[in-house]
């Protein structure tokens, strides 16, 4: 039905990273979603390898984002099944997701405003945090040293995506790119073996964007994690993916690496509006 | 253990159906206090849908238009000129609220408004004791020429009695949701209303004046509030303890949802009828009073099937 | 320039974390301190203990808690008087089944009986949100006032439906009841609320806290990176209504001496909803400030004509005790709407760069 191509191992598109791949770890198999009269998406299936940066890509409403928050667990499919490492899931809710090791971020930040950028952080090493209420209350020896311990990583984390000064700053106080970064470091601290990225280079500049590009990748260098993004900025996306999936109208409409895809005529019909 | 079971699930129907006099007596009395709640709720409604303001102080607004009326009556006016001055009154309060209070918190959180009504209900509780004490007063019926007396209609080998001040309150009521249904969905001005109710923001950039739908808006509440006013008045006294009753209107609120005004009739006609039944049939089970606290369960229940209420909007959360 | 930072440098995260990090709120909360439990007791009068002091520790300790569920996690409560009623019954109870048991033990361990009922009424905040979840609470308020009365057990079968404070003693001296004096029942009041407080401080510092206003900020969010959100409202209900219920006992067992259903009505949950508005969402700091200020405010009102030496007749005061505190309130939700607590801090913001403007 679609293209499945066979990378070599360690073989790169330009721009990347020489990057080993590794087995599937993800694959979406005839996913339908639909709300209300309104289908968002269309018998569509893909998969993603281990290690590997995923672009999606399409026209606005092609129904990327529902992808996502199907891969998430927010939205459940009417049709089709998720795989992730084998495991099949039906019905996951969003802390299942969270707990099987998927991260997020999102279009329109969902940062928690009334925290500071440290809180925030510190939020995603919840589910790695298990002091009971009573050691907490008292903040006596164990609380006190997960804490502390936990802190260490995120400052680390703090630290490489390069957000030390404002580190106190309520989020709701900074501008609209920093918050972008400290939604990825949050995401960063859950120590996800797939982070899926929502446009995380919207309304950026070229310069934050470079930045944004580099933090990246470096997160799927450093910490091999699996990359799943969303974006629009087609020099982006053919600088860093491994391989790209293009929706329209929620079905998919091509499936491989940036190249094959660029020449994709109904990709390109896609983008230009050609009726169909 | 099978007699509670009995007398829980059986025996009200069967005393129903026993004495069917009194159970439409019961339905009745339920149908009347259903529709003053609305009256309450409606109040709500209007200034929730064009201002997105809970207007806590909707309660006090209806005893102290009552309290305005008798006051001035008292002092000498007669009782329509004291009923025109009174509708003056709720205007010149509309005016106040919108320049006190709604100007200066126009982009605040919901909650903060919310609370500026708490104010507001504190300060109409403090003027409306200094200037007309704190006694129960009577409501001015014969001055209004209220129909008094009732009718006793038999059925059943009893009788049912109908207060004729209830039928005129229902026929009220009914009178003036219509003319309020007409203003929101026909006019000009029901058009801006519901607009400002979307969104302040986009609103004001068509150039629809929100300080003056705010004032229509409060000011049409405080009429609704006066009608109720008189109306719960007339049945019982006018004294500050009504204010209270006006927290009833929530769980009306919460079945008829927060912005439809046939819901606000819909959802006070059932919470009146439960309550009434309920304290009437399974009442003695429980000790007597369970009214005080009846119609927020009755609302909380209808909320774990219904969490948006019976007619509120499917919410639907973006990410 | 009193409350510059500058200087003050953290080698470990520990330090970092600490309590009260910065050398001047070190020594404003030592001093504080001082004063409450030494220098209070020396020199105020019993009048000063028993109508202000107390009464504004059992309601900041109220205020606490309800800050906990509505402050933090943002879930609205009318229902705080219910639960310190809880508290507060079931400290009798046990004091009755239980004589010869430590009465603060007993006071701490009624939070647990409110902590529980809380928790019931708390269930249904996995389909409600909101508003909506308001009304829950209010069911829960009229209930159980409801129960105060019906259920003849809880005040054992008195005549009068009041309960009546047995004599306690603590090493001796008599705590509750007729015979103790307002000093012991002043110290033992500010020795649970400080605990309590420090207590609530660290939650708040802590996973626990972090979890609570991630689910006030975004729940959605909160339930994506890993949060559970039942579990974690259902505990905001149940530690905010231990505190309410700790405050609820203490105010039987340490201020008034006797209480009925009445005692905790709807009225009372307003007025500590205005205590954590007031003082400022999200800030225990504010718990304290708003309940000085909305239990200190009239009686200062009603003191003030007879300071004067103006006449004016009680029912008058009390009246416009009503309308100046309505105006005040609107008054300070336009100038300030995030409390006393945030013109706190933006007192220590002047004093850090004063005497520059900024």
């Amino acid at each position: 039905m679609s293209a499945q191509p066979q990378l070599a191992e360690g073989a790169g598109e330009i721009g990347a990273p020489e990057r080993a791949l590794g087995g599937t770890i993800l694959v979406v198999e005839e996913v339908s979603l639909a709300f209300g009269g309104v289908t968002a998406l269309s018998d569509v299936s893909f998969d993603v390898r281990e290690h590997e940066v995923r672009a999606i890509i399409g026209p606005n409403g092609a129904g990327k984002s529902s992808m996502l928050n199907v891969m998430n667990g927010f939205y459940q499919p009417q049709k089709g099944v998720i795989r992730f490492r084998g495991r099949e899931f039906h019905g996951m809710k969003p802390y299942e997701a969270a707990r099987m090791g998927i991260g997020r971020t999102f279009q329109n930040i969902a940062l928690f405003r009334g925290m500071t950028v440290l809180d925030n952080v510190m939020t995603g090493r919840s589910l790695k945090m298990h002091r009971n209420f009573f050691l907490q209350a008292l903040r006596l020896g164990p609380a006190m040293h997960e804490e502390i311990e936990h802190r260490r990583a995120v400052e680390e984390i703090i630290d490489f995506l390069e957000i030390q000064h404002i580190r106190r700053t309520p989020v709701g106080r900074l501008p609209y790119g920093l918050q972008k970064r400290v939604e990825l470091a949050r995401a960063l601290a859950m120590e996800p073996t797939l982070l899926l990225l929502d446009e995380p280079m919207a309304g950026m500049n070229l310069e934050e964007k470079q930045d944004m590009c580099r933090f990246v990748l470096e997160v799927n260098d450093h910490f091999g994690t699996t990359i799943v993004l969303i974006e629009h900025d087609m020099g982006v996306v053919m600088d860093i993916s491994d391989r790209v999936v293009v929706l329209d109208y929620g079905r998919k409409i091509a499936d491989g690496t940036p190249d094959e895809v660029r020449g994709d005529r109904a990709v390109i019909d896609a983008y230009l509006g050609v009726a169909h | 253990m099978m007699h509670l079971l009995y007398s829980i699930f059986v025996d009200p129907f069967v005393q129903m159906g026993a004495a069917p006099d009194l159970l439409a007596q019961t339905l009745w009395e339920g149908l009347v206090s259903g529709i003053l709640y609305s009256l309450i709720a409606l109040g709500f409604v209007l200034i929730f849908k064009a201002s997105g303001v809970f207007n806590f102080a909707q309660g006090i607004m209806v005893v102290f238009s009552a309290l305005t009326l008798v006051g001035l009556n008292e002092h000498g006016v007669p009782a329509y000129l004291a009923l025109a001055i009174t509708l003056v009154v709720m205007l010149g309060l509309a005016f106040a609220v919108e320049r006190v209070i709604l100007r200066p918190l126009v982009n605040q959180p919901e909650i903060i408004l919310f609370m500026a009504t708490f104010g507001l209900t504190y300060f109409l509780i403090g003027v409306g004791e200094l200037i007309f004490g704190g006694d129960p007063k009577v409501m001015i019926s014969d001055q209004l020429r209220l129909p008094s007396g009732s009718y006793r209609i038999p059925m059943a080998g009893g009788y049912v009695q109908m207060q004729k001040i209830d039928i005129a309150a229902t026929v009220i009521a009914s009178l003036m949701v219509a003319a309020l249904a007409i203003l929101f969905n026909r006019t000009r001005i029901g058009r801006a209303l519901r607009a400002v109710a979307d969104s302040h923001r986009a609103a004001l950039s068509v150039g629809i004046s929100l300080e003056q739908i705010w004032v229509i808006v409060w000011f049409a509440a405080g009429v609704v509030a006066l009608a109720t006013g008189i109306m719960w008045g007339a049945r019982s006294n006018v004294s500050f303890a009504l204010q209270i009753i006006a927290l009833k209107a929530l769980p009306v609120l919460i079945l008829g949802g927060f912005t439809s005004i046939p819901g606000a009739i819909i959802g006070g006609i059932i919470i009146g009828v439960g309550e009434k039944m309920g304290e009437f049939y399974w009442g003695p089970l429980f000790g007597s009073g369970i009214e005080s606290w009846l119609a927020y369960v009755i609302a909380l229940v209808f909320l774990l099937f219904r969490p948006q209420g019976l007619f509120g909007e499917r919410i639907i959360e973006r990410l | 320039m009193f409350y510059r930072e500058v200087g003050q440098y953290k080698t470990s995260y520990a330090a970092d974390e600490a309590l009260f990090p910065i050398l001047q709120d070190k020594i404003g909360i030592a001093v504080i301190l001082l004063v409450a439990f030494v220098g209070v007791p020396l020199t105020a009068s019993n009048f000063t203990l028993d109508s202000i002091l107390i009464p504004i520790l059992v309601f900041s300790l109220a205020a606490t808690g309800l800050n906990l569920l509505t402050g933090y996690t943002g879930l609205l409560s009318l229902g705080s008087a219910g639960f310190m009623g809880v508290g507060a019954y079931a400290c009798y109870k046990l004091a009755t089944f239980f004589p010869g048991v430590n009465i603060v033990v007993l006071i701490l361990c009624s939070g647990f009986f409110a902590a529980a009922v809380g928790s019931v009424f708390g269930l249904p905040s996995l389909r409600i949100k909101g508003f909506y979840l308001a009304v829950a609470t209010l069911a829960a308020q009229f209930f159980l006032s409801w129960c105060f009365i019906r259920v003849a057990w809880l005040y054992n079968y008195n005549v009068s439906a009041s309960i009546e404070v047995p004599t306690k003693t603590l090493f001796g001296l008599p705590v509750t009841g007729p015979t103790a004096t307002p000093v012991t029942r002043y110290l033992i009041a500010l020795s649970i609320v400080a605990l309590l407080t420090l207590l609530a401080a660290n939650l708040m510092r802590g996973r626990i806290g972090r979890a609570w206003m991630a689910v006030r900020d975004m729940d959605l969010a909160a339930e994506l990176i890993g949060i559970r959100l039942y579990q974690t409202k259902l505990l905001a209900f149940a530690v905010s209504s231990f505190y309410c219920g700790v405050a609820g006992a203490m105010m039987v067992f340490l201020w008034l001496g006797n209480a009925e259903s009445e005692s905790f009505n709807i009225n009372q949950s307003f007025l500590i909803l205005f205590m954590v508005i007031i003082g400022g969402l999200g800030s225990l700091l504010g718990s304290f400030l708003g309940a000085a200020l909305i239990w200190g405010l009239p009686i200062v009102l009603r003191a003030a004509p007879a300071y004067f030496g103006i006449r004016i007749q009680s029912a008058t005061v009390e009246q416009s005790t009503f309308v100046i505190l309505g105006v005040l309130i609107i008054l300070f939700l336009i100038v300030e709407p995030h409390g006393l607590a945030r013109l706190w801090q933006i007192g220590k913001q002047k004093l850090r760069v004063w005497p520059f403007p900024y």
